[in-house]
């Protein structure tokens, strides 16, 4: 096992109280694998991949429970500086905003090479030809020429690829890619997720892959994690979870996207909104919302039942949600 | 709320008749320049350069395209918040674009906008009530003063919002939420044509949902036309009748969605379908996926012959010399079948990207739950998750 995310908890202090961002996630990957994180926006995605990579906002954070276990140590216990040696090195964050992660006033190259000259100690000149090297692999036309280029001379979708070579250029054994092409068209999109792929084939890498769109999730995910207000609601192989979800609020994200058999005809909605992370409801946090809730589910919060060796759902009624799928 | 019935019920069926709307070699170039004292013009923007296609009343034209290909400026021009450079844009037959005045002003009544970003297009000092109002300040006439508080109740009723609701601000109500309040706000004028910018790219998955119900539930209820405008490929083939594909200022390929969707001839559209992620893991090993690489060239400086050419798999030297013109292609001209539909190629021909049995297996039906709003006593948006 790569990484190993156990029990987590992240609280932030807000105006309105305490908001209880991420309450007990578990999730894991191994070298090679992709694990794709599903949920509405707000649903403790981002936050959790934060505190994985260590740099959450603390204050008005907390990470008041748990362990992240990356490659058989548990990192939370560390100093700044010893997770800034694993930051870079070992594992790397893509963001969904290229423009605003990448720095205005440095050329790409500068900020490529420095990633070599500062993890690896390489001459300014060789960390140099390093970038182009890493620009050419992530197909920006003309990398030599470009190398001098800021951030905001290339397109989106160019900006993004750099984004992928900042992160792939130590080679680290574990990437977060936080919704790496929410922003992006379709057909960029595909360009962006093919190289992704093609980058962590070669390397083995894992690969930790936040989005809230099912078609990307279907496209290149081995496992799935599905959030809900902060925990995780199910996990599955992804053939499995399309096939029969053991969680209402997986099912309901499923039968919302439009289907050619649907037209014309409504579309399947769940009905409300997210929770305020300050005031979770108590017993299951999707009740108020669930179409299949139950009197207990008011009251008891429900573990993650077992489902199979592979999958887990956070339903008191996983079996019935299972069996109507 | 007998005023906002009262248009449906001389409602035309769809598709018959003239249409509502036609536009007609529409162009909006946006001046390049230079200097600051002395401006020149260095050359143009071509955000808009020549696009036809026509409205029928009750009907939905989805318009699909990448980032930057013109479809808001399309938008813009359709509700007046632009000028055209040239072309028609035909309400009933009469050229919007020769009226101004009081002509102009009854007509603008009749084609009303939706915003793509809830979070953005609605002034947060505002109450919910001054902001759909507001319309009524521009055209008294169709709302008397004493009338109007009345009517905007009505109108959040009708877009699933508590009527309570109408001394609140913005920022009290969730994204969703907010998008109701943007079509209450477009419906406020009892519009005939409704523009819709990607009116809901900004929402979660299960909203996106409720706000997609909301405006069929409206289009049959007020026999409203819509131009909804997108960039998720199967929320436009779920909501349109007929659907434009624009690529860089154009339109290259037009017809129903069946047309567009299972037998697309353009190799633009081609390429876009099979982009797009289906959400179906047992399709992903057996998919063709065409991958355009580069980028969309600048509308400042568009390819010579067809536009599409830098990043067409089939490109020849003839489509670097004769720009292909949006009409039903020769070859299929003589067949009936679905390929017979306009395509911008001089060498058009069918290609399917998503092989039938591919598609996404029919579910069971859900429930029939399905919710368009929250609880009426739910909290609106007491919490703002804008973090994504
Ligand atoms: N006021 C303006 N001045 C100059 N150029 C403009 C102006 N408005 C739009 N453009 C340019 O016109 C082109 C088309 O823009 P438009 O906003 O219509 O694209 P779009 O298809 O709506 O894209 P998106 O999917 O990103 O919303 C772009 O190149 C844009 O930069
Ligand atoms: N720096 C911060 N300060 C306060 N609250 C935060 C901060 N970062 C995130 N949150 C809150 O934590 C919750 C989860 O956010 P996030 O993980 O970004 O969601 P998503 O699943 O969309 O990535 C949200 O309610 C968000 O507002
Ligand atoms: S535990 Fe109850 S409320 Fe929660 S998802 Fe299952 S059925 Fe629904
Ligand atoms: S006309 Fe030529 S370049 Fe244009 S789409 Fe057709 S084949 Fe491609
Ligand atoms: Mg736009
Ligand atoms: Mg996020």
């Amino acid at each position: 096992m790569l990484l190993d995310v156990r029990d987590l908890y992240v609280e932030f202090r807000t105006r309105d109280g305490i908001a209880k961002a991420v309450n007990g996630v578990n999730y894991s990957v191994s070298a090679g694998e992709t694990l794709a994180v599903l949920g509405e926006s707000g649903s403790g995605k981002s936050v959790t991949a934060q505190a994985i990579m260590g740099i959450l906002d603390m204050p008005p954070g907390k990470i008041t429970g748990g362990e992240i276990i990356f490659q058989g140590r548990d990192l939370l216990p560390l100093k700044e500086e010893e997770r800034r040696k694993v930051r870079g090195a070992e594992m790397a964050m893509i963001f969904q905003d290229a423009l605003s992660s990448l720095n205005p006033v440095l050329s790409v190259g500068d900020q490529l090479a420095e990633m070599f000259i500062v993890h690896r100690g390489m001459s300014k000149k060789d960390a140099r030809a390093k970038a182009v090297e890493l620009m050419d692999r992530v197909r920006i036309p003309g990398a030599r020429e470009r190398v001098g280029q800021y951030p905001h001379q290339f397109s989106g979708g160019m900006r993004q690829r750099i984004m992928i070579a900042m992160a792939m250029a130590l080679e680290p054994a574990l990437i977060i890619a936080d919704e790496p092409t929410t922003a992006l068209d379709v057909t960029v999109q595909a360009q962006v997720m093919e190289l992704l792929a093609e980058l962590q084939r070669e390397l083995n890498m894992g690969l930790i892959l936040i989005t809230h769109d099912l078609g990307v999730v279907a496209d290149v995910a081995d496992k799935i994690a599905v959030m809900y207000a902060g925990r995780i609601v199910e996990t599955a192989p992804v053939h499995e979870i399309y096939k029969a979800p053991a969680h209402p609020y997986t099912r309901g994200l499923l039968d919302s996207i439009p289907r050619l058999d649907q037209k014309g005809q409504e579309l399947y909605a769940i009905k409300g909104l997210p929770p305020n992370l300050t005031a979770i409801p108590s017993g299951c946090p999707f009740h108020p919302r669930c179409p299949r809730a139950q009197d207990i589910c008011h009251t008891d919060d429900p573990p993650l039942f077992r489902v199979s060796e592979e999958r887990r759902s956070a339903c008191h009624f996983w079996k019935e949600t299972l069996r109507d799928a | 709320m007998p005023e906002l019935t009262k248009e449906a019920e001389e409602a035309t069926p769809v598709g018959d008749g003239e249409p509502i709307l036609e536009v007609r070699g529409l162009v909006k170039h946006f001046p390049l320049t230079r200097g600051i004292l002395f401006k020149r013009q260095i050359g143009a923007v071509k955000a808009v350069d020549g696009v036809d296609f026509s409205l029928a009343q009750g009907e939905t034209l989805g318009i699909v395209g990448e980032s930057g290909c013109g479809k808001s400026t399309v938008a813009k021009l359709l509700v007046n918040l632009e000028q055209p450079t040239a072309g028609e844009i035909l309400y009933k037959g009469e050229d919007v674009t020769r009226l101004s005045g009081r002509a102009l002003k009854a007509v603008r009544r009749n084609i009303q906008m939706v915003f793509q970003d809830p979070y953005t297009s609605l002034n947060p000092r505002m109450t919910v009530g001054d902001i759909i109002g507001e319309p009524y300040e521009i055209h008294p006439e169709v709302a008397p003063k004493g009338d109007r508080r009345r009517r905007v109740q009505d109108l959040l009723d009708v877009v699933g919002l508590n009527p309570e609701y109408i001394n609140r601000y913005p920022h009290q109500f969730s994204g969703g939420q907010r998008q109701r309040i943007g079509i209450a706000r477009g419906l406020a004028l009892n519009p005939e044509i409704i523009v819709a910018d990607e009116p809901v790219s900004a929402l979660d998955v299960s909203v996106q949902a409720q706000v997609i119900n909301l405006l069929e539930k409206l289009q049959s209820e007020f026999n409203l036309s819509y131009i909804f405008i997108a960039h998720d490929l199967s929320i436009v083939r779920h909501i349109s009748d007929r659907v434009g594909v624009m690529y860089l200022g154009r339109i290259v390929e037009i017809g129903t969605d069946e047309e567009i969707y299972d037998h697309p001839t353009h190799p633009y559209t081609q390429a876009l379908l099979s982009a797009v992620p289906v959400p179906d893991p047992a399709a992903r090993d057996h998919r063709e996926r065409i991958i355009l690489y580069g980028d969309v060239p600048s509308p400042a400086n568009i390819p010579s012959g067809c536009r599409f050419r830098t990043r067409c798999w089939k490109a020849q030297d003839r489509c670097a010399l004769e720009v292909p013109l949006l009409a039903v292609p020769a070859e299929f001209r003589l067949t009936e079948g679905p390929a017979a539909h306009p395509s911008a190629c001089h060498f058009a021909e069918e290609k399917q990207v998503v092989p039938p049995e591919e598609k996404p297996k029919p579910q069971p039906k859900p429930k029939p739950q399905a919710a368009p709003d929250a609880p009426p006593d739910a909290p609106p948006g007491d919490e703002e998750q804008d973090a994504t």
